[in-house]
């Protein structure tokens, strides 16, 4: 957090018109959300099955090293389309107005170990509403990490860009852990919870269908091709956790990027809670293949904003929002994919060490003015 | 185990959406225009498919502005149609979303979704002597299902429409009167005034002996309906609507809960819970939506609610199930979706 408070110049008033204007720029994309937004979404999800399919027919030749990179490729792409740009978002109830029941939130499952009931609450309730609010939104760090100057530091901290790697390379994992609070439920006196059970129960059971479809069926039907198909369906896990690690790092943890106070959202009114999603996001500039690749997520503020729009909207959105960010005088944290993801690595490691100097905890005005 | 979390069947639905064993679906494989602002859709359904009885009607489920919407329309292909193509004849009204969609946008290649055909307004294993036919508007299609599927003895028809180029398929009930087949009366209400049922005996002297099939707007079936009952000959008409009869206005409303999904609204007494539902992003199953179906039939958990048609309340139990489409919030309730 910065000791100055970034927003300290906006007027009660003026925040108020903000939320306003971002209202009227919602109510655009709703008003012409139609048929072309229906067809993108059922070929983004086609394209995505015939890429997975034609990868997994290529890999059962693996053991021709062309055969095992080009499957491994198109495997890779293919999990990352799942979860990014279709997963990710379809689970928001970005589709859901199409009432079509198989591209829906309430339906919709995706290959990855976190079962989207638990994921969805962990991701949209939790993170989204309490976005960066210390102590509330645990996206901050996971729960493993010190992303903030004002979150304590804790000797567990020091090895934390190790326990950043760790979790990267087996982020869905990870992510399955973080939904399941696992390092809240394991204590003693939760682990016998029949809830914390069931939810358990039920992560278990999506991790032995997704190893045994990637590492044991798809590997045997592969015959002479098991070890290299199992070397390739791992590896192509591996990318896709990398990579979807790196986008979500750089939506939260960049420099510039703001935390809030637990007490500052009491009361938050409409306006505030946009402000903090704009001051609580960073989004990483690049060519639209690398949007499309990180599910619009590269559109990390617009999305905060406006969870809910189709993720086809978030670029012609940007453009507006950006608009409103020069207009209130407000920083537009972003960059380049390799520049986002060096200052999220580097806070990582800064903040693994103790604050420098004792912060002097004086009530920045912006706080107050929230909390007002 | 292959393909999880998905099932086989969603890749087997981007090659072949119509096969044996897939959701039934339905492929758009042309549109003629009927009238000025009607049309006749023909489908080629899927391989699951199990055939209509003249007079049923269809679920269709079809994507207008990327929002998939399900209403009921009247089967007009006969059973027994040699190309097993099957067809339903729309006829746009005002605002209608999906009819003037079908009308006038729909085009050959769509997909649209279906469920199996049903309605009771069909016709009696036991051939009647004499049948009428009393219908008025688009209330011809169930009756043109029929015609083309069944062939009477002695059939009468009386028809309808505002003017004769509002007639739907004029043109082969002509042909059906020139071959005999069929007695047809056109009432044009434009220029004779709406038809009034207590002089249906000037048009059709016998009607009281004949069996009788009629289906149009509330007015005229109600008008039939008191007609029949004075006479004592009720069980001789058949009726089918298109829309409901809707007694309540309106009444307290309240909070909805829908506990599946977590979503809390309030409601008035006078919006279909299928309406408040879907507005809130919920998803509803739903039909015709005039309470025929029950293809919207939903279990309500706790509260209470309002029969739109009759005013009837309907108290949450253990099993209680509701039609959203024509049931309102009395008070705060939850139904499970």
């Amino acid at each position: 957090m910065t000791a100055i408070d970034p927003t300290a110049h906006l007027t009660a008033e003026q925040i108020e018109e903000l939320g306003r204007e971002l209202d009227a720029i919602r109510d655009e994309v709703l008003a012409d959300r139609g048929e072309k937004d229906a067809a993108y979404i059922r070929k983004v999800i086609s394209a995505q099955r015939k890429l997975e399919l034609a990868s997994r027919g290529v890999l059962l030749f693996s053991i021709f090293p062309p055969a095992w990179l080009l499957g491994t490729a198109g495997l890779s792409v293919a999990k990352i389309m799942d979860n990014m740009e279709i997963g990710h978002n379809v689970l928001h109830g970005q589709w859901d107005w199409m009432r079509d029941p198989k591209i829906h939130s309430t339906t919709w499952e995706w290959d990855h170990v976190s079962p989207s009931e638990q994921w969805k609450h962990s991701h949209n309730e939790l993170h989204h509403t309490y976005t960066n609010v210390i102590g509330k939104d645990n996206d901050l760090g996971y729960g493993i990490m010190r992303v903030d100057e004002d979150q304590r530091w804790h000797p567990f901290h020091l090895g934390q860009p190790l326990w950043n790697f760790i979790n990267a390379c087996f982020f869905e994992y990870g992510i399955a852990a973080y939904d399941l609070e696992l390092g809240k439920n394991l204590r003693k006196r939760r682990r016998k919870d029949p809830e914390f059970r069931a939810r358990a129960r039920a992560v278990g059971r999506k991790i032995r269908k997704q190893v045994l479809k990637d590492y044991v069926i798809h590997p045997l039907l592969s015959g002479p091709s098991f070890l290299t198909t199992l070397a390739a369906t791992f590896t192509a896990n591996l990318v896709r956790n990398l990579w979807t690690h790196s986008v979500i790092m750089c939506g939260h943890f960049p420099e510039g990027v703001q935390v809030f106070e637990r007490r500052s959202i009491n009361g938050e009114t409409r306006g505030q809670w946009y402000l903090r999603q704009m001051m609580g996001s960073a989004n990483i500039s690049g060519s639209r293949a690398m949007h499309f690749m990180s599910g619009n997520l590269s559109h990390q503020i617009e999305h905060h904003l406006f969870p809910d729009l189709p993720s086809n909207r978030y670029a012609e959105v940007a453009v507006k929002v950006r608009v409103l960010f020069e207009k209130y005088e407000l920083e537009y944290v972003t960059g380049s994919l390799p520049k986002q993801v060096f200052s999220a690595w580097h806070k990582v490691f800064r903040l693994s060490l103790p604050n420098r100097k004792p912060k002097v905890r004086t009530p920045a005005p912006e706080k107050e003015l929230i909390a007002a | 185990m292959v393909t999880t979390p998905l099932l086989p069947s969603d890749y087997l639905d981007l090659v072949s959406p119509l096969r044996a064993g897939a959701d039934l679906r339905g492929r758009i494989e042309a549109v003629h225009p009927e009238t000025g602002d009607a049309a006749t859709v023909v489908i080629k359904p899927g391989r699951g498919w199990r055939g209509h009885t003249a007079g049923q009607y269809v679920r269709i489920g079809v994507d207008v502005d990327g929002r998939r919407l399900w209403r009921a329309y009247s089967l007009t292909s006969p059973t027994d149609r040699r190309d097993g193509r099957i067809t339903i004849t729309v006829k746009a009204i005002p605002d209608g979303k999906v009819s003037n969609h079908l009308v006038r946008r729909a085009a050959p290649g769509t997909l649209v979704h279906l469920d199996q055909p049903t309605g009771d307004f069909v016709l009696p294993q036991a051939k009647p002597a004499k049948v009428l036919y009393l219908t008025a508007g688009s209330g011809i299609t169930p009756v043109m299902g029929m015609l083309r599927d069944t062939g009477f003895d002695d059939v009468v028809m009386v028809h309808c429409a505002p003017q004769p180029q509002d007639v739907i398929f004029r043109d082969e009930l002509h042909r059906l009167a020139a071959d005999r087949k069929l007695r047809l009366t056109e009432v044009h209400t434009a220029t004779d005034g709406r038809l009034d049922i207590a002089r249906l005996g000037e048009l059709v002297p016998d009607w009281a002996e004949r069996e009788t099939w009629a289906c149009g707007p509330a007015g005229l079936l109600d008008a039939a309906e008191e007609h029949w009952t004075e006479h004592g000959l009720r069980v001789r008409l058949h009726t089918e609507r298109f829309r409901p009869r809707t007694v309540v206005t309106g009444g307290d409303g309240g909070e909805v809960t829908f506990s599946a999904t977590g979503t809390t609204v309030d409601a008035d007494g006078a919006t279909p819970l299928l309406d408040v539902g879907e507005e809130a992003g919920v998803l509803m199953p739903s039909g015709c939506r005039i309470g025929i179906c029950f293809g919207c039939v939903t279990p309500l958990k706790a509260g209470a609610v309002r029969d739109l048609r009759t005013g009837e309340i309907t108290e949450a139990e253990p099993g209680v199930l509701i039609q959203t489409c024509v049931s309102a919030a009395a008070g705060p309730c939850d139904i499970e979706r």
